[in-house]
């Protein structure tokens, strides 16, 4: 059996996608704090993701799978760099520590700029006090 | 080569590119499942669960590829679309959970 050119190129997607995938593991634990793991999840991850299915769609060499593939890489970075945001958002609102070396951290002291009230959480409940105690209850 | 059963559909080359991207795509799950056991808060957790599902796309385009199944690309797009959604869900979940904040995970509450 001969090797083609396509194995080749197929070949080499696939090491480098499982490299990449291995960075993005090794970078989400050995790095110092959660901000900085987001990196290597979404930068190395998806890189990783795209270069795999990149040979899928060389190996197999059909328009329905390439356009799956086109699908999927696409949709992943789409979405990586949104999850990365509204995870950061989350880790620093509930006070997620950062790493001792950090420089800058620009919103420190300010006001939170979508402060958790401002979220859609459904319908409020009335904030009306609550009634006093009825005279002659058992309150201990 | 006996770990594949499609063997004579993809040359040797792709194939012994296929079982190293294999073993470096295990090593890497089993990598970021030590972190989602290790934490050390919530939100480290999602960031390994988003990269568990990122590397399971991956594994499935391998098979995908292995086994000449164009099938399983489907259960791919699915599984990526699903996992955004569950990141996004998980990080609103870590900001509106009752009493939250970066306390330690189990507070001693054995104490009399």
């Amino acid at each position: 059996m001969s090797i083609t050119l396509s194995d080749v190129v197929v070949a080499f997607l696939l090491l480098s996608g499982g490299f990449f995938s291995l960075v993005a593991a090794l970078g989400v634990v050995r790095l110092p704090d959660v901000f900085i793991r987001m990196h290597a999840s979404t930068k190395a991850g998806t890189l990783g993701g795209g270069l795999i299915m990149a040979a899928v769609a060389v190996e197999l060499w059909d328009a329905g799978v390439t356009a799956r593939v086109i699908a999927i890489i696409a949709f992943l970075l789409l979405t990586a760099p949104i999850a990365a945001h509204i995870i950061g958002r989350a880790a620093y609102r509930i006070g997620v520590p950062l790493w001792e070396a950090s420089v800058v951290d620009e919103w420190r002291g300010r006001e939170d700029p979508a402060p958790p009230e401002e979220l859609d959480t459904g319908p409020q409940r009335p904030t009306q006090p609550l009634p006093p105690p009825a005279s002659g209850s058992v309150q201990g | 080569m006996m770990i594949l059963p499609s063997v004579a559909e993809i040359g040797p080359l792709v194939a012994f590119a296929a079982i190293l991207c294999a073993l470096m795509l295990g090593a890497a799950m089993l990598l970021t499942l030590w972190r989602i056991a290790r934490g050390p808060s919530l939100p480290d957790r999602v960031v390994g669960l988003d990269l568990v599902a990122l590397l399971a796309v991956s594994v499935i385009g391998l098979l995908a590829l292995v086994h000449h199944e164009a099938a399983f690309l489907d259960a791919a797009l699915a599984l990526a679309l699903v996992a955004f959604l569950s990141t996004i869900a998980l990080a609103r979940y870590a900001v509106q959970r009752p009493r939250s904040g970066s306390r330690p995970e189990r507070p001693e509450e054995e104490q009399p």
